[in-house]
């Protein structure tokens, strides 16, 4: 993806917060789960973005907010120009014709009483297209087509179809009004491994179709790695890194980023065997995230100024930015990824020892 | 109008007064406390006998689910359901009363006396009413008992006790058993608030002088202050009742009490 | 009696079926395989492959859905399925333990985490409470829980995912167990804490010196851990090899598959990946012949009659495999899916003429109320 495409949306400052309330009959807000804690990026026309990161890390929350299935407690989301963080009514029916979402679980987010052909016909009722009810089946049939379903089942109900089948369902209702924007939800968590493929493959193919712009969200990292142009790493509700794929799996810089490449299992018995780089301890609660750099309480790096001093997402020697203060080196590089990777990157003049030093002070001894 | 209210609302908190019965002008509150242990003695016994019955009945038919036995039970808890309490505490005298019945076991109506002055006589006279207010709860908790202890079978901590290799009647009696009884709990706490306010068609058929019966004389009789009275009192009963079951079940479940 | 050089645990020729009102779900149909002392075994597969069924069956606990089960199952010289309920039980979290998938699910919310395992010391060892909440507390720590003292007054719901799954493990062990089976422990778990499990359980096994069978789907795992494979699809072992073998030179046209269509960290960013086409099959009806065929590139019209038994592959031992495909050409056909050739090309190159008709995709029922 060229570093001149402009961008489609852009998050600046985004905030949820979920307010966590107490009391009887009047209910204070004691605390909140700091679900997205100021988070900013940008979504180029045309690319796929990749959103990583574990449980509580705030990429669904995420997704929903480009979406706008939630309202942002603040900062702003442009999309073509228009901010559409306070968007409301007709506003934000307008939005939904360009930007779209399908989510993680195909056994609950389609309305088991209704047909597959009511499902997908449902956005062109909302938005008044197709009117002609043989128009709109056969506009219908013609997308269930498309996504790889017969269209002979029109009629059947999702608890007839298996969960790759009721993915590509929510497939073909997400693309239905043929929007800009594509925000996938961990589209392919809870599928089968062989079936996985084949809806990766389908929503390639439909971007590359359909011109659309695709937001991965995705906890494993071969699959995002595979599918996406650019990653974002997320950790308690930030953006810890954020560079382009070649990039991030060949030399990421946070030590977030690093951790999980390192426990990412390789179907590789002769490379599986590496000495793992492993986190201690578990990821803090959103309610009560660490002062500061999030990561700071299980960082093999950390040193005093990360509880003190929270580090902004800036470059680091090449694309991609991250927000740390003491990057990996190459050679702690080294002992995370699987050699394959790490192999290409000795070579690259980008990825020279003495780049990898640009923003911080003395690099601390590797771990 | 709102000042009658006000002064009714100011007697009852402050003075404790319920007024006066129009029928014999005697204090609404003494009245009240008159017949609450009748009401109680009916309450208490009828629960320990639905319970003792209902609940052994919900285990087995759920561990023996579809068989025949389950099937039997499950139906005749159905009609145990369906029958109005006044028709079964009829036919109970009809069948089974001392002094008109056809099978003279148990006392008839009107035989109540209170615990302290003759202990048998009270035993004797409430085994009836208690087994007519106890049928359809039994029959409803031992359905309830039955639907939650399927539903809990069924999840994962169960195989998780059966792959420990405990016995089938610990993996029932501790683990499944425990975490279906929750919500019987609570439906229990409500059921005592509500009876404790006066079951009144028991009370009437039988002839138990309890706060049931009383409240039904004063409506025979037009009697407004012995109606508010009972009312307010089965209501506070009834709140009562609430807060305690939420008590309780946050005693009962760990994850509620840490929220 | 098994003599010190014979397997651990020997499964012959188990099948497993479950009567249903849409018909009999064959979960289990004829698999065989050993466990050594101290060995890791994987059992690999998807939904409805049987995997989990297979093992539920070794411990007894697929008897409360109405299995009808045969085969024998032979563990320390005995047969386990000959047991009565009294013997089953002294195995199950003695001898063999298992664990599973969602931690959270599997722990009894209402009760302390510390009396849940006394209950699993005292079911198996006749010890006093004071001694069974001693060695509970070792427990704690042998699976790495900080501060056990503490936490072992702890409800589940206190833990978080990665702890709870630990508490599982250490359940598991609090009676030396020399079996331990592992259904899908960290599919529910994010990727760093899958890695401290896995560790974890990689470092019990070298200090305990249990065998592990891993029930699991997902290929870097299996890499990681296992010393033999064994890849299961709709009921049947269809390959069963030591782990390096099934990566380096796998013979069935369902491992390739498996192989092909996951994303990895270690090829090329834009190497296609190569979906299995169709869906696992009904296992009420399943596919006459080869029960991969409707989903095999390279079938021929013969295997949809033939039905190929597990066999061993020439010149491999050890390596096991039931497909009909000659093995010359199955090994040219991995070494070109390696190289990058799509299915349909090999087919036509090296699988030859009459191929099996086109199969439609139609949509099988889902297979109600019975866990894959």
């Amino acid at each position: 993806m060229s570093a001149t495409a402009s961008p489609l949306v852009e998050v600046r400052d985004l905030v949820k917060h979920f307010p966590i309330r107490q009391g009887v009959i009047f209910q204070r807000q004691i605390g909140a789960v700091k679900a997205v804690d100021g988070v900013s990026f940008d979504v180029l026309d045309g690319e796929t973005l990749g959103i990583v990161g574990e449980t509580g890390c705030g990429k669904s929350t995420t997704a929903r907010l480009l979406v706008r299935l939630l309202e942002p407690t603040s900062g702003s989301i442009i999309f073509e120009g228009d901010d559409i963080a306070t968007a409301s009514g007709s506003a934000l029916k307008q939005l939904h014709r360009k930007v779209q979402i399908i989510f993680q679980d195909p056994y609950s987010s389609l309305n088991p009483r209704k047909t597959v052909g009511s499902i997908i016909s449902d956005p062109y009722i909302i938005h008044g297209m197709y009117t002609g009810e043989g128009q709109r089946k056969k506009q219908v049939q013609e997308l269930m087509d498309r996504v790889g379903l017969n269209p002979e089942h029109y009629n059947r109900y999702p608890h007839e179809f298996s969960g790759g089948q009721r993915q590509r369902i929510g497939v073909a209702r997400a693309i239905a009004l043929e929007p800009k924007l594509l925000i996938a939800d961990e589209p392919v968590s809870a599928l089968d491994v062989s079936i996985q493929a084949q809806v990766l493959n389908l929503l390639r193919n439909l971007q590359r179709e359909m011109g659309l712009t695709l937001v991965f969200i995705a906890h494993d990292l071969s699959v995002v790695r595979h599918m996406c142009d650019r990653v974002a790493v997320m950790y308690l509700g930030k953006v810890v890194e954020l560079a382009p794929s070649d990039e991030l799996y060949s030399f990421p810089r946070h030590p977030y980023t690093g951790a999980l490449m390192s426990a990412v299992p390789v179907p590789d018995p002769s490379g599986a065997k590496r000495e793992r780089q492993l986190l201690a301890g578990d990821v803090p609660s959103p309610a009560n995230p660490p002062s500061a750099c999030r990561f700071h309480t299980r960082c093999p790096k950390a040193q005093d100024i990360c509880s003190v001093d929270d580090p902004p997402l800036e470059s680091k020697g090449a694309v991609g930015v991250a927000a740390c203060h003491f990057p990996l080196t190459l050679d702690e590089v080294r002992l995370r990824l699987p050699p394959a990777l790490t192999a290409a990157v000795s070579e690259d003049p980008r990825y020279s020892p003495s780049s990898s030093s640009a923003s911080s002070s003395a690099s601390s001894s590797s771990t | 109008m709102y000042v009658q209210y006000w002064r009714y609302m100011k007697d009852i908190v402050f003075h404790f007064n319920f007024g006066y019965s129009y029928q014999n002008s005697q204090p609404v509150r003494q009245e009240i406390f008159d017949r609450l242990p009748a009401t109680i003695s009916l309450t208490v016994g009828a629960v320990i006998v639905w319970l003792a019955i209902g609940l052994p009945i919900g285990i087995i038919s759920a561990i023996k689910r579809r068989s025949v036995l389950d099937r039997l039970t499950m139906s005749g808890a159905l009609l145990a359901i369906s029958a109005p309490v006044y028709w079964l505490g009829l036919v109970g005298l009809y069948l089974f009363a001392n002094d008109i019945g056809v099978v003279k076991i148990f006392d008839g109506a009107g035989t109540y006396t209170g615990l302290t002055a003759n202990p048998s006589q009270w035993f004797g006279s409430l085994l009836l009413p208690w087994l007519v207010l106890a049928a359809s709860f039994a029959a409803f908790y031992a359905r309830l008992l039955r639907s939650n202890l399927i539903e809990v079978m069924s999840e994962d901590y169960i195989r998780t006790a059966r792959a420990k290799g405990l016995p089938e009647r610990t993996v029932i009696g501790k683990h499944a058993v425990r975490s279906a009884i929750t919500p019987i709990v609570t439906v229990l706490g409500l059921d005592i608030g509500t009876l404790l306010g006066g079951a009144i068609l028991t009370e009437t058929v039988f002839n138990i002088p309890g706060i049931g019966r009383l409240a039904y004389e004063g409506i025979i009789n037009a009697d407004l202050p012995v109606i508010q009275g009972t009312v307010l009192f089965g209501a506070f009963f009834i709140v009562i009742a609430n807060l305690v079951v939420d008590i309780t079940y946050a005693f009962l479940d760990p994850r509620v009490r840490y929220s | 009696m098994s003599a010190n050089g014979g397997p651990l645990l020997e499964v012959s020729d188990l099948h497993v079926e479950f009567p249903t009102e849409d018909g009999t779900v064959h979960a289990v149909d004829g698999i065989s395989y050993t466990v050594q002392r101290g060995q890791t075994l994987c059992i690999v597969g998807e939904s409805g492959s049987g995997k989990t069924v297979s093992s539920l069956t070794t411990l007894g606990l697929t008897q409360t859905q109405g299995a009808q089960v045969s085969g024998r199952i032979e563990f320390e010289g005995r047969d386990l399925l000959k047991l009565d309920k009294n013997e089953m039980r002294a195995i199950r979290g003695g001898p063999i333990s298992m664990i599973f998938q969602d931690p959270l699910s599997s722990l009894h919310p209402f009760y302390k985490v510390g009396a849940q395992l006394i209950e699993a010391i005292q079911a198996h060892q006749d010890v006093s409470k004071g001694a069974a909440r001693d060695r509970a507390v070792e427990l704690l720590g042998l699976v790495k829980i900080p501060d056990p003292q503490r936490r072992v007054d702890q409800y589940p719901h206190e833990f978080s995912g990665g702890m709870r799954q630990r508490v599982m493990i250490a359940m598991a062990l609090s009676n030396d167990p020399k079996v331990l089976i592992a259904d899908e422990p960290t599919t529910a778990l994010d990727v760093t804490v899958q890695a401290q499990i896995m560790s974890l359980l990689a470092e019990l096994q070298q200090r305990l010196g249990m065998a592990i069978i891993l029930i699991t789907h997902d290929l870097g795992v299996v890499a990681e851990i296992a010393d033999v494979i064994a890849v299961m699809y709709a009921g049947r072992i269809v390959e069963h090899a030591p782990a390096e073998q099934i990566f380096s030179a796998p013979q069935h046209p369902y491992t390739w598959g498996l192989l092909k269509s996951i994303p990895r960290l270690d090829t090329p960013r834009d190497e296609e990946l190569v979906p299995i086409s169709g869906r696992p099959p009904s296992l009420i009806k399943r596919p006459s012949g080869c029960f991969f065929h409707p989903r095999c590139p390279y079938a021929r019209e013969s295997h949809t009659r033939i039905d190929p038994k597990r066999e061993p592959v020439p010149g491999d031992p050890g390596h096991e495999v039931a497909c009909l495909l000659e093995p010359d050409v199955r090994a040219r056909i991995w070494k070109r899916l390696v190289a990058g050739d799509s299915p349909e090309v090999l087919k036509r190159e090296l699988v030859g003429a009459s191929p099996a008709p086109v199969v439609a995709t139609e949509p099988a029922p889902e297979t109600p109320g019975v866990e894959p």
